[in-house]
């Protein structure tokens, strides 16, 4: 069976964390685990690595997902995240499509879905996010979450066969789908339980900027109103229900109300997953386990609290200290957090950390242009910088935040 | 060692630039990587290794080769 080695050596509990494995699996092959694989080997170790994975998609990028991928400016493969020439220079086994099933820590032992049993010195956990649903979608055609390849080529599908689009979701994913559509010249709806696109996540002012963006764009929005459910004809989705009882009819149903990381399978492992994966400030979940990526959360030494990133940057930045840590390094993990969203032509960035209640001054730029960096500050300390269509800029702010969480 | 970089790819994070501003600039608006120096000296070395390594987009591609 490809992939499965012997484990030669001690039994796996005498092994003292600080030796260097001479067999990593990481479970998970997507942005985290595959920056770990790569960021080993880049280190110059040599032995066993094994990535294990759920889908059967070579490593590819998310963030297209909802964005070229969706509106089809990108065949799949461009999402791909390396060339096969590039994986195989990895000399890595792929195991793909077999999802890990069962974590036994003490042991570094994974099962898989179809039985492997996989063993290793170290194992990196890697598993990402899984989408929250409603109850009962999954038996109504018509209704997605997106989160794979798969759900992305799938909602695209719908998406061009016409009819009336309603996203469920005024955060990140929900208002790049909204955009996305529009742009496809889909009839859209966006339905929230919060007052402004992505106010809970970059405070008021931006997000009345970004609703009037999507209003102007031709998105309905009902906005500040609790869904309570789905309904549906004939195995179909025929629109979504609010909690007053109105019915806002739809063909294509996008369902993008957060999502949980993806523990299922670490139940019963001893693994504390109460809001991902448990690890201290060396991103170690227990002697020779790690985590990394939207899964892991961490204590951040220096803003002395425990975070859990969902981002693309945060995916690879960790995985260099997992990968450094493996490897008999001891750092700890000190990020600021970083990400980007593009809705239309907005192109945002956003660096640091936008707690609501926040002061916002705009010190770049001009509202009114579009165009302005935007500077969060709490207990009188800059804590996060904004760009709209100004990232260069935006970037060039960003040791304000740095400065104030004492990098 | 010589640089290649895929703007279509590029999301403007500006990590590139942070890390070897000698090399990396963006485009003020949408932030898109302009590359400066396609083939910098061996000083840069470390530096474009590490901002190839942490790029998002996976924008960026090394050949180390002289
Ligand atoms: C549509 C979309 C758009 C996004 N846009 C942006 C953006 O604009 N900017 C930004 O910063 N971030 C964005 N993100 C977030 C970013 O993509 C994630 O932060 C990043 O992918 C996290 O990487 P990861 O490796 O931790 O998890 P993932 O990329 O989710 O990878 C986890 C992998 O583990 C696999 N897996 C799950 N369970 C198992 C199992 N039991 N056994 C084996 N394998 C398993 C999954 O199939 C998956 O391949 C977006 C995400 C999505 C979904
Ligand atoms: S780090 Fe990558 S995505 Fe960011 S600006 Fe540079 S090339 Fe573009």
């Amino acid at each position: 069976m490809p992939g499965l080695r012997d484990h030669r050596g001690p039994p796996a509990l005498t092994v003292p964390d600080d030796v260097v494995p001479d067999d990593v699996v990481i479970v998970g092959a997507s942005a985290g685990g595959l920056a770990v694989a790569e960021a080993l080997r880049r280190k110059g170790y040599q032995g066993g690595l094994t990535l294990l994975g759920a889908e059967s998609h070579p490593p590819y990028d998310r963030p297209p997902l909802s964005k070229q991928v969706l509106s089809g400016v990108w065949a799949r493969e461009r999402a791909y995240l390396r060339q096969a020439d590039e994986l195989s220079a990895l000399e890595a086994d792929f195991l793909l499509g077999d999802p890990a099933v069962r974590l036994d820590v003490a042991a570094r032992e994974v099962l898989t879905a179809s039985g492997r049993l996989l063993r290793a010195r170290a194992v990196v956990l890697a598993t990402g996010l899984t989408p929250v649903r409603f109850q009962g979608q999954d038996g109504l055609a018509g209704v997605h979450t997106l989160r794979t390849m798969d759900d992305a080529l799938g909602l695209r599908e719908d998406l061009l066969d016409g009819g009336r689009l309603v996203v469920v979701g005024e955060g990140v994913l929900g208002a790049e789908v909204a955009a996305t559509a529009r742009g496809m010249g889909v009839d859209v709806t966006l339905v929230g339980l919060g007052d402004a696109v992505l106010a809970d996540q970059l405070g008021d002012l931006v997000g009345g900027m970004l609703t009037r963006l999507h209003a102007e764009r031709g998105v309905r929005l009902r906005l500040g109103v609790a869904v309570e459910g789905l309904s549906g004809s004939g195995g179909r989705v025929s629109g979504v229900r609010l909690a007053s009882g109105e019915l806002l009819p739809a063909e294509t149903v996008v369902v993008a109300i957060g999502s949980r990381p993806a523990t299922g399978w670490l139940h019963g492992s001893g693994l504390s997953v109460r809001d991902g994966v448990r690890c201290d400030s060396r991103c170690r979940a227990a002697p020779g386990v790690y985590a990394v990526g939207d899964l892991a959360s961490w204590h951040h030494e220096k803003l002395d609290r425990r975070l859990r990133l969902e981002n693309r940057t945060n995916a690879v930045e960790q995985a260099r200290i997992v990968a450094a840590n493996l490897l008999g390094e001891d750092r700890p993990y000190l990020p600021l957090p970083y990400f980007w969203t593009d809705q239309y032509d907005a192109k945002i960035q956003a660096h640091g950390f936008f707690p609501s209640g926040a002061r916002v001054d705009v010190v770049e730029g001009d509202l009114e242009q579009n165009r302005f960096v935007a500077l969060y500050h709490r207990d009188g300390k800059v804590t996060g910088v904004l760009g709209w269509n100004m990232a260069k800029a935006a970037r060039l702010h960003r040791g304000r935040v740095a400065d104030a969480i004492g990098d | 060692m010589n640089i290649a970089v895929d703007q279509d790819k590029c999301c403007g994070a500006g990590q590139c630039a942070l890390l070897a501003p000698e090399v990396f600039d963006q485009g003020e608006d949408d932030g898109i990587v302009i590359l400066l120096n396609p083939s910098p000296a061996e000083r840069f070395r470390a530096a474009v290794r590490e901002a190839a390594d942490v790029c998002p987009a996976s924008a960026i591609t090394v050949d180390l080769r002289p």
